[in-house]
């Protein structure tokens, strides 16, 4: 019998933890199959964030190595400074990368460190039981939010790739999202993009996925999707903020 | 024997880690340890390595998390403050089974304190360096030469026992200079890795580094091994050096910066007719209660001098189980106690002004 | 005077105090003595005043932070004012008197006065006032041989300037003959 469907070899065998309707699991595909065929898993090195993800060092057959909240890519130029040949990604989502990291992955960008990061964005603190995230959208009601995200106390939500963008370090940055075939694949090739500018030495690639979170947000999946689309999309919008070698704009 | 030329001790920390085969530096400029990041900023460069100015100091001692995961001789060094920035790293590195050098520099405090030579962080060093069940090892030298001695020794056992190692240097052994002699520059045979997140190049199970477990006997079970580790470098590796105890009636104990001013108030009392001799930590974890007990046997007293407001005079009570007195002397703030202080504070052991 | 010197260097920073300091110890490390250097350190980058402790010892150094000198070289007025009363009885003083315009009132103490920036000055030898006073410290101590005052001032200057050893040992004779 033909085989038509398989787990990526890059998976391990653990079943996933997350939650119904939680997107995870997709991205962790779409990563592993790029892994797989760019036939890279036995020189890479990924690093596992703080929150949701945290425990897909269990899930990456790939060396994996666990980083303090927001760290994920000072650990990761470590690693690639250590042995550059190697390719070396980061999986951060909201909270660990645009709030507690903000200052390693700015600087990462800017120093044009050769990795790839995959940003999950889902506006809220899963882990944690749902609270305002930096990138909570404005009037949205989460745990520490009850009343909605009131701008003038908490401010405005981040829009990384569009910050990022800025940056003369930044190879790839890039908004994507897994709420359709045809996101998901196209998000698959942003992935594998962000890994082969890695390999080809243009510097740092940061992939943004809009991801989503039925649990805290209080609602199903297909909901969730909606909502995404409905409140996520239009405030961070899909697309290609920056695509060209690090420093092309200085040249 | 080699030739013998005068360096500061931020520099010579930083040449002999370059000797001991680390070539991955990750730092953020603070005094008074600057003299190192700008050593290993002209020197790593030259001979394939990574000296990078990080973002903070949470950052580089991430950097340096990243780094010996793959495997490879990594460190960081900084003064107090940016010290306290450093404990997470050091957590998650104690947690996660990997070695690295950490370099204190220190200077006053608390909060941003001063930039004069302190020794204030000799808890933070023993007791506390990061949150959690956990030590590091942690080396006090004395003079330049020693700091050349033991970053060898300190890269040497944190391998051997997969975990953190600190040099608790101050401000005065990083800014003074004294004469020293280098290591052979032999290529060293540094030992094999098989735990590194290296790329298993299809070869191997993938290798995790990581210090979260979710399950509490797990978490428990993995600790309490550590701490058996810890044991057996109580038993094997303290590290101290005696001076003048062979009759002492009294013992000044003191480390680092502060044990050159008790030598020298020792040296004075001894031609006052005072029998007193000093014990000399060279290890502060393991903490030397070895050569502690046996001398609680014979002297009578113990002076602890230290530049802080008394820390390590626990563990001097602690290792003689309060068998004899054990005074206290210290400045604080950055200020260095003179040979004349400390020879007072001699005296009155006797009961003599 | 014992072998042992505990010297204290003081200055504005910019003089050349921590350099004359270096050329010292040097000086005692080519006779194999046990040497510590140790700077004043502050936030003032320029301009401040600076100091410098330098220990020669036949013996290991305990404390490196000279509290009470044998040899005091004072190149400016407030670090004259400030340590004056702290050099060892029958020790030696040597006052920059061009910069510093008042005289030693302790008897207990050997002093000499040399003009070392204006000599320095008159005889194109900008910025070496500092040496100048190394060199009447030779004369007056002799805390180090000839040959390894030479060899100190040679390691001191950096391999790329080694054209300004000559002009370092004008200074140094310069001190000695003044």
């Amino acid at each position: 019998m033909a085989v038509v469907f398989e787990k990526p070899k890059a998976l391990t065998d653990v079943p996933f933890h997350y939650c119904p309707g939680c997107t995870h699991g997709i991205i962790h595909r779409l990563v592993a199959e790029v892994i797989d065929e760019l036939g890279i898993e036995g020189n890479t090195v990924g690093v596992s964030p703080v929150g949701c993800a945290v425990m897909n060092y269990d899930y990456f057959g790939c060396d994996m190595v666990e980083a303090p909240h927001g760290r994920a890519p000072a650990v990761a130029t470590g690693l690639k400074r250590a042995i550059p040949e190697n390719i070396v990604f980061t999986y951060q989502g909201d909270g660990d990368l645009a709030a507690i990291g903000t200052a390693e992955t700015v600087h990462s960008a800017t120093r044009g460190e050769n990795i790839t990061v995959i940003f999950v964005n889902n506006t809220i603190y899963g882990m944690t039981g749902g609270q305002m995230a930096p990138t909570s959208l404005p009037g949205q009601i989460t745990q520490t939010t009850p009343y909605g995200r009131d701008v003038n106390s908490a401010g405005y939500p981040v829009r990384v790739c569009e910050m990022l963008s800025t940056l003369d370090g930044v190879a790839l940055a890039q908004r994507v999202a897994v709420d359709n075939v045809k996101n998901v694949m196209a998000a698959k090739k942003a992935i594998k993009k962000g890994f082969q500018n890695q390999i080809d030495k243009k510097g740092f690639s940061i992939i943004e996925v809009l991801s989503t979170c039925p649990t805290n947000w209080g609602l199903d999946p297909i909901s969730s999707l909606d909502w995404l689309r409905d409140n996520m999309m239009p405030y961070y919008p899909l697309g290609v903020y920056k695509d060209e070698e690090k420093g092309a704009r200085i040249k | 024997m080699a030739e013998r030329f005068l360096m500061k001790g931020n520099e010579a920390l930083a040449e002999a880690a370059i000797q001991a085969g680390c070539k991955h530096f990750f730092g953020y400029p603070i005094t008074p340890q600057t003299e190192l990041a700008a050593y290993m900023s002209k020197r790593l460069p030259k001979i394939g390595g990574t000296y990078l100015q990080a973002e903070s100091e949470l950052a580089a001692a991430n950097m340096v998390l990243g780094a010996t995961s793959a495997g490879v001789r990594a460190m960081t060094s900084s003064s107090s403050p940016g010290i306290s920035l450093k404990t997470e790293a050091i957590s998650y590195m104690a947690g996660s089974d990997v070695p690295a050098l950490i370099i204190n520099v220190q200077r006053g405090g608390p909060g941003l304190g001063g930039i004069q030579p302190s020794q204030s962080d000799y808890w933070q060093a023993t007791k506390a360096p990061g949150h959690g069940d956990l030590h590091i090892l942690v080396f006090a030298p004395a003079t330049v030469q020693e700091m050349v001695n033991l970053v060898g020794k300190a890269f040497d056992l944190g391998d051997k026992y997969r975990m953190p190692a600190m040099i608790l240097a101050d401000g005065m052994l990083g800014q003074m200079m004294e004469p020293v002699e280098l290591p052979d520059t032999m290529e060293q045979q540094l030992p094999e890795k098989p735990w590194a997140t290296c790329g298993h190049k299809n070869a191997r199970k993938h290798n995790v580094i990581n210090s979260l477990y979710l399950t509490p006997q797990a978490l428990e079970e993995l600790v309490v091994e550590r701490f058996k580790r810890y044991e057996v470098i109580k038993e094997n590796e303290q590290m101290w050096q005696e001076y003048r105890t062979e009759d002492a009636d009294y013992v000044v104990v003191a480390f680092g910066a502060s044990s050159r001013v008790a030598m020298s108030a020792v040296d004075t009392a001894r031609e006052q007719g005072i029998r007193v001799g000093l014990l000399r930590p060279i290890t502060l974890f393991p903490f030397p209660t070895k050569p502690l007990k046996k001398l609680a046997e014979t002297a009578q007293k113990f002076l602890c001098v230290e530049m802080n407001m008394g820390q390590m005079v626990d563990d001097v009570r602690l290792a003689i189980e309060c068998k004899r007195p054990v005074e206290f002397f210290g400045r604080t703030g950055g200020i260095i106690p003179t040979p004349a202080e400390v020879l007072n504070e001699i005296k009155k052991l006797g009961g003599t002004k | 005077m014992s072998d042992n010197y505990n010297m204290l260097l003081a200055g504005f920073g910019g003089q050349g105090i921590l350099f004359a300091g270096k050329v010292i110890a040097y000086g005692g490390l080519m006779e194999g003595k046990e040497i510590s250097w140790l700077p004043s350190y502050g936030p003032e980058m320029r301009g401040g005043t600076a100091n410098c402790s330098i220990c020669v010892s036949d013996t290991p150094i305990g404390s490196p932070l000279v509290l009470s000198p044998n040899v005091f070289i004072a190149m400016n007025l407030p670090s004259f004012d400030k340590f004056i009363d702290s050099v060892e009885a029958g020790g030696t003083v040597i006052v920059d008197s061009f910069l510093i315009n008042k005289k030693v009132e302790r008897t207990d103490v050997k002093t000499f006065y040399v003009p070392a920036t204006q000599l320095a000055e008159e005889k194109g030898l900008k910025g070496l006032a500092n040496i100048i006073l190394i060199g009447k410290l030779f004369k007056e101590t002799g805390f180090c041989s000839w040959a390894s005052l030479e060899k100190a001032i040679a390691k001191c200057v950096p391999p790329r300037k080694q054209h300004l050893c000559a002009s370092n040992i004008q200074a140094i004779k310069l001190g000695m003959e003044y």
